[in-house]
């Protein structure tokens, strides 16, 4: 059976309401004094237990960034960012380093299973899926981790990565984004406080999707996770990322960066459903998403996909890129991106080719509604050596309504005469008819809307997985309410 | 009860007035053919009974069963029992007919305050309801009217319409774009899909449908009103004669 005819009956299952991810988790919390100089940094390093080179590399990142100026050429406004106004470090108490999940507080466990994420093994999607919950600061609880472990899976929170495992920390980290990259991933390698490591060893198929779910709750903190994921020669992993944060006034700043690398004959599969708290109608509160993410393909054959559903957040900013290195690398990204109301959205990829005979696919589908801008902003760079190489961009925007923005800014540079490179980019409205067709049949305008979006967004939609196929559909149902009248 | 009953019914289209005092009674299980020339108001008419946004009523009522029907909106109407098979059935990529016909099931049965169809009984009645018009049920896999042919999109508005039971069938201009061997498909469809419950308007402009579906009362409607109402032998008329005389122009 289709997905979307399973996924159909899912969704109706599930309570379709505004954000229902918008409360407040009341726990102790230890957190840093505002503000952002070399001591936060140390105050940080020292409370991870972090050995001397994490923060030398931490100071070098932070002196560099006091030397950079925030970006301006995306297609977003915001009010400026006090930096010395947040907390960079905020830890639930009493968590550190639980063994196991009975030692992690209830009150924690509380909040996933309300966020519709049981961390109690049993309970969990009958063993596919293993979860490591990243709150504020801290990866709080790491499921299925006895049962990876026996199979040579890596999966924990970065900061014990970076005890457990330092060489390969060391050995990757920084390597596909570097510390001076840009601004917010300078900003993150500074003051990151936690994320997820995985890694794949040497042939092995991971059998259980892995997946982290990131919660920023307290106030005033930004959250500046860091993700590292390795698949060695011949491993394959799929890596699912949820994300929520409580309904505020004030905007919350999230500073991520995601490093995939994957050797010869690898594959990694990352998705997202990134549901950030969006703002109210009028664009006061919600998330800043300025994030940072890149795959390295450093093997021959091997290959990183993308997948993303962005409904959330005030304003997104994040290009999930490729480096196709290694000869016959494959990059794809398939991203599906919701603006409503005051939502800003500036998103794309970069897929670079520097191996022979490789190949992208990027097929991008924007929505836009109430007064809200999308704007997808792609590179696709072929390299001298990159013989043979191909590329296939796809763009398509809707507009929902007549007080919104759609905009498409491709960037292609081609170095070498073999490469073939397509574009092809539409923009449609939801017509009249449609609506009416949908209405005769018996369906309210809001199912109307969410039923024509759910199919424009279909090629995106079936390379997610299941059990996020389904969160995805009730969101774009979500995120759109209220846009017709 | 009659099925429908308009009484007087004035619409306009932005400033222009298009239908301009229609009367038409409706028994169940009647089968009524509204024939007229080029902008007569034949698709105005369709479209105000199934609520379409852009016509607006000006004057006149319309009862359906024994509601009021110009006070719904067009998903109520449907709900209600009300269907239009369109002349020109829309494109919707990326839904499957399958889909969309179960999502359009289950507004009804959520409307009527029912428990929504799982999957596998909502196959199963499809299925069978395929059958019974010797129809294949393949086009329901494809995306909704996407590169369908004519007579696949006919075909397939004739599928939606067994599957959702209407007791009010409105066919706007059904025979457009056919060529007779489809034109019989789809006719043998409607003709299959007559109970002593279910009324249809059957609208068009040609009388050759007529040879394949038998209305049981026949009205010209020209200049935004009914001139002539009779038996079936009125659309041989016409069709020997033309509109000439209905039309205010010939």
């Amino acid at each position: 059976m289709s997905i979307d005819a399973n996924t159909a009956d899912r969704v109706k299952e599930l309570e379709v309401d505004k954000y229902k991810y918008g409360f407040v988790t009341d726990i102790e919390m230890e957190t840093a004094p505002k503000g952002l100089n070399e001591d936060i940094i140390r105050f940080i390093s020292a409370k991870k237990e972090e050995p001397d080179w994490l923060l030398e590399w931490r100071l070098k990142a932070y002196r560099h960034w006091l030397t950079m100026d925030e970006p301006d050429w995306a297609k977003v406004g915001y009010d400026k960012i006090d930096y010395q106004d947040l907390h960079y470090y905020a830890a639930p108490k009493n968590i550190d380093r639980p063994k196991s999940l009975d030692e992690v507080d209830p009150e924690l466990l509380n909040t996933y299973e309300k966020l519709g994420i049981p961390l109690k093994e049993q309970e969990l999607l009958s063993g596919v899926v293993a979860v490591d919950a990243v709150f504020d600061s801290v990866s709080v609880a790491t499921t299925y981790k006895a049962k990876l472990t026996e199979m040579g899976v890596i999966f924990c929170s970065i900061s014990e990565a970076v005890r457990e495992y330092p060489e390969l920390v060391k050995k990757y980290i920084g390597s596909v984004v570097p510390y001076s990259d840009n601004y917010f991933a300078t900003l993150n390698s500074a003051v990151f406080t936690d994320g997820s490591f995985v890694y794949v060893p040497k042939g092995l198929r991971c059998p259980m999707e892995l997946s982290t779910y990131f919660r920023i709750n307290a106030e005033n903190t930004g959250q500046f996770e860091r993700t590292l994921i390795i698949a060695d020669d011949g491993a394959y992993v799929s890596y699912l990322e949820g994300c929520t944060a409580p309904q505020r006034d004030e905007n919350q700043l999230h500073a991520a960066v995601v490093e995939l690398v994957t050797l010869d004959n690898a594959e990694i599969k990352y998705s997202t459903v990134q549901n950030w708290y969006p703002g109210d109608e009028n664009g006061k509160g919600g998330i800043y998403n300025f994030v940072t993410k890149r795959g390295a393909c450093r093997g021959e054959n091997s290959k990183i996909s993308w997948t993303q559903v962005e409904t959330g957040s005030a304003v997104t900013w994040k290009y999930p890129s490729c480096i196709l290195q290694g000869d016959n690398s494959i990059g794809e990204f398939y991203s599906v991106a919701i603006t409503n109301n005051a939502q800003q959205a500036d998103t794309g990829t970069k897929m670079i080719h520097l191996g022979k005979n490789t190949r992208s696919t990027v097929i991008s589908k924007g929505i836009s509604a109430g007064r809200a801008d999308n704007t997808y902003r792609g590179l696709v760079k072929i390299l001298p050596r990159a013989e043979g190489a191909r590329n296939f961009t796809q763009c398509d925007s809707l507009l929902i309504g007549n007080k919104c923005g759609a905009h498409t800014v491709p960037y292609i540079e081609s170095r070498n005469p073999s490469a073939r490179v397509e574009h092809e980019a539409t923009t449609s409205k939801i017509s009249e008819d449609q609506m009416f067709y949908c209405m005769q049949r018996g369906l309210s305008s809001e199912a109307a809307v969410s039923l024509i979006v759910n199919g424009f967004c279909k090629e995106v939609m079936k390379e997610l997985p299941m059990e996020f196929a389904v969160e995805a559909q009730k969101l774009i149902g979500i995120s759109l309410e209220g846009s017709v009248g | 009860m009659s099925i429908l009953s308009i009484e007087n019914l004035h619409a306009n289209v932005g400033e222009t007035e298009i239908l301009r005092g229609i009367n038409l009674k409706i028994e169940p299980g009647e089968v009524h053919a509204v024939m007229g020339p080029n902008g007569s108001g034949k698709s105005t008419l369709s479209y105000v009974l199934a609520g379409r946004d852009g016509y607006c009523v000006t004057d006149g009522s319309v009862e359906f069963k024994d509601i009021d029907l110009l006070e719904l909106e067009a998903d109520e109407r449907a709900n209600e029992g009300v269907f239009l098979a369109f002349q020109y059935p829309v494109e919707v990529p990326g839904v499957t007919g399958m889909t969309f016909l179960r999502e359009a099931y289950n507004s009804r049965l959520r409307y009527e305050g029912k428990e929504e169809a799982d999957a596998m009984e909502f196959l199963k009645l499809v299925r069978s309801k395929a059958k019974d018009l010797n129809m294949s049920d393949d086009m329901l896999k494809r995306p909704v009217n996407v590169g369908f042919s004519g007579g696949e999109k006919k075909r397939n508005e004739i599928l939606q319409m067994a599957v959702l039971e209407p007791k009010l069938a409105i066919l706007d201009e059904t025979d457009s774009g056919l060529d007779i061997d489809a034109l019989k498909l789809v006719a043998d469809g409607v003709n299959a899909l007559r109970t002593n419950e279910r009324s249809m308007l059957i609208i068009t402009h040609y009388q050759r449908l007529l040879d394949y579906i038998k209305p049981d009362h026949v009205h010209v409607l020209a200049r935004g009103q009914i001139q002539r109402s009779g038996g079936k032998e009125l659309a041989l008329e016409l069709e020997a004669n033309g509109y000439a005389g209905f039309d205010g122009k010939g």
